[in-house]
């Protein structure tokens, strides 16, 4: 640093930790702009999470099985406390809810392929039932939302499932925004709105309120639907605990619980940034909820948001959760924020692995688009070949996680298999902290 | 004449009842007797029958009905035919929250009154009521019309987009984005369709017409709060 006339050292610059160069680009934007940052995905900021969880896996007290020899179930059924015809799947790893408006039809396609292929479900989203997703899906989900965009009788009861959607994690209590440049005709024509302005997706629904009256809404779809298929009741991580509790006691065969790791087609950044709780922080919440109704595992508990290889699938099961879901990862198998795309990410004025600007239909992975030129860049097939691709992989290495704590069924993995890295983990999850038998929180004696 | 007895037919055996009906074209009537206030009675029907509900009823009764007549001798609780997409549901008494919420087509006609949010997000639906209706009705109405042969409450077509609102009475407040607007002819030949089609005792110069100034249509930060 250079020293002033006097000679004596001057102090060097200091970056404001509150003020960071980050914080004060955003405080210039919004003066330059007046609106608020929109974007897709989840939360960005560095919270608790599965990398903060380790298995223990076998020892002299634990017998392990023997890697790709010795059988690991991986199926999970799905419904099984009113549905006449619960939901089988061959892998505990589902494709979460994301409409055809915000994801081109092809990337619906790939997804609905990729699924089938690999033995498990896909979502539908805000806006309909397309009848290539129902076409490409063995397993549909119909995501039963607020805006009722698209919703029939028809396709409600072609799906194998349903489910409510009251909140995901991305902005738990928040509606969500598609923007008029992704209202091509037929979007429009689906949601019964005019072609080109935005579409407010409501952050309630219209003709209920609260568990009550939502007990009665699954009275009614389930008499739509002749009780055959399984009603699943989506939640955004907020307050697990109780949430579960009402979803249940309101009738759900299916809780989904999503943290705020989960992706969105957009919202305000500061709602999904400062909404909701991590998805780790909720997931034994939840089990807790289920175990005080004596309905662990009676009614199935889908954990999603961050998920995105086997061993986050093994924690979250040892967790107590029976399967889990999948969106953004799903996205980035397909294509979503490949480098191979880096100079028009450039053009966007973000990079490969940033691009978030998912509402606005510019994509140049031909994803979350309705631009024909672009969505033409992704090949279905191909699409569902690389989604079923990773699915199998995160199955396998789910399967040697739990081989190697000498389970032979995922869902015999257990909070016990498990340590936390830090203080916060080990509180959240409720399993030690590593090297300890404790946990902040846990009963037993004070000290 | 069919009859179903609610006092000895559970609600399961009736709905699929009338459900198994869809393919049917004979025009079949049904009465149903002693409803005692049950909730979702003749929901997802899809043929064109004629139900009716001797009685008052809970929740959504004709919920996402296609084609069918339904026809209720009392009054409904919240949702009546909520999301329908064809056919009629005619109530003669009063009507609770949510009366057509969702409905992409097809012939709501309450002769009572109706409670808050009638025709909330309504995507289609003809609604026709011959009293009042409540505050936030038509909240983000999207297409269809909405006739009030009495008075409007607060905040009438907050949010709306396309959707056209008929009122005869007054209207306590209108929501964001809802203005009075012209009634041109083509709207007053429409509004003597719906309201012979519903049944009211009026003309259509005796009402004022309200729908979206298309405001809201695109975000602009000038219009959030």
């Amino acid at each position: 640093m250079k020293d002033d006339h006097s000679g004596a050292p001057r102090t060097p610059p200091i970056q404001s930790a509150t003020f960071s160069q980050s914080v004060n680009a955003e405080i210039r934007r919004a003066a330059a702009t007046g609106i608020y940052d929109i974007r897709g995905g989840g939360a960005k900021r560095k919270v608790p999470h599965f990398d903060d969880l380790l298995f223990l896996g076998a020892s002299i007290s634990r017998y392990p099985l023997e890697g790709y020899r010795e059988a690991c179930d991986t199926s999970v059924t799905l419904g099984t406390r009113h549905a006449r015809n619960p939901v089988e799947l061959d892998i505990p790893i589902t494709i979460a809810g994301m409409s055809f408006g915000a994801l081109s039809g092809a990337a619906k396609e790939a997804l609905g392929r990729g699924a089938t292929l690999a033995g498990t479900s896909t979502t539908t989203g805000d806006g309909g039932m397309t009848p290539e997703e129902r076409g490409h899906s063995k397993t549909l989900v119909y995501q039963y939302l607020p805006s009722r965009y698209g919703m029939n009788p028809d396709d409600l009861r072609k799906a194998d499932a349903i489910e409510v959607v009251v909140g995901q994690g991305a902005k738990p209590g928040g509606g969500g925004m598609l923007l008029g440049q992704k209202i091509t005709d037929r979007v429009a024509e689906m949601r019964n709105l005019p072609k080109g302005i935005d579409q407010r997706s409501a952050c309630r629904h219209p003709d209920w309120t609260g568990p009550d009256d939502l007990e009665i809404k699954i009275l009614e779809l389930r008499e739509i639907t002749g009780w055959r298929v399984p009603i699943y009741i989506k939640i955004g991580g907020a307050r697990p605990y109780f949430d579960t509790t009402l979803a249940v006691k309101a009738g759900a065969d299916v809780v989904v619980l999503d943290g705020m790791q989960g992706g969105t087609a957009a919202t305000q950044d500061v709602f999904i940034e400062h909404v909701g709780m991590p998805t780790l922080a909720c997931i034994r919440e939840a089990v807790r909820a289920l175990e005080d109704l004596g309905m662990h595992r009676e009614v199935q508990l889908i954990v999603s948001g961050g998920v995105r290889s086997g061993a986050d699938v093994a924690k979250c099961m040892a967790l107590g959760a029976d399967a889990v879901s999948i969106g953004t990862a799903a996205l980035i198998a397909l294509g979503d924020n490949d480098p191979k795309w880096e100079d028009e990410y450039r053009e966007l004025g973000t990079t490969a692995g940033a691009y978030d600007d998912w509402h606005e239909g510019n994509d140049p992975a031909g994803i979350s688009t309705q631009n024909p030129e672009l969505a033409a860049r992704l090949d279905p097939v191909e699409g569902g070949r690389r989604l079923r691709n990773y699915l199998k992989v995160m199955t396998l290495e789910a399967q040697t996680i739990a081989r190697a704590c000498g389970k032979n069924r995922l869902q015999n993995l257990e909070p016990e298999d498990l340590c936390a890295l830090t203080m916060e983990a080990a509180a959240m999850a409720k399993v030690p902290l590593a090297g300890t038998d404790w946990w902040p929180g846990k009963p037993g004696p004070a000290f | 004449m069919q009859i179903i007895d609610m006092a000895v037919t559970p609600l399961r055996d009736l709905n699929a009842t009338l459900q198994a009906q869809a393919g049917a074209t004979n025009g079949t009537a049904w009465d149903i007797e002693n409803p005692r206030g049950s909730h979702a009675i003749a929901v997802g029907l899809d043929a064109p029958i004629e139900v009716t509900v001797k009685g008052s009823t809970g929740y959504y009764c004709a919920g996402m009905n296609k084609q069918a007549t339904v026809n209720v001798r009392g009054s409904v609780g919240p949702g009546v035919a909520e999301n329908m997409m064809s056919g009629t549901v005619v109530i003669d008494g009063d009507a609770s929250q949510y009366a057509g919420a969702t409905g992409h087509g097809g012939t709501l006609v309450i002769k009572g009154n109706a409670s808050s949010r009638c025709g909330i997000s309504m995507k289609g639906i003809d609604i026709i009521v011959h009293g009042n209706v409540g505050h936030m009705s038509a909240f983000m109405a999207q297409s269809g019309n909405l006739v009030v042969c009495g008075d409007a409450g607060d905040a009438l077509g907050d949010s709306i987009y396309e959707a056209r609102l008929f009122v005869r009475g007054s209207v306590k407040s209108l929501g964001a984005d809802c203005v009075e607007k012209d009634m041109r002819p083509e709207h007053v030949a429409l509004l003597a369709d719906l309201l012979e089609r519903g049944g009211c005792d009026a003309r259509p110069e005796e009402f004022r017409r309200y729908g979206s100034a298309r405001q809201l249509y695109n975000f602009n930060i000038d219009n959030a709060y």
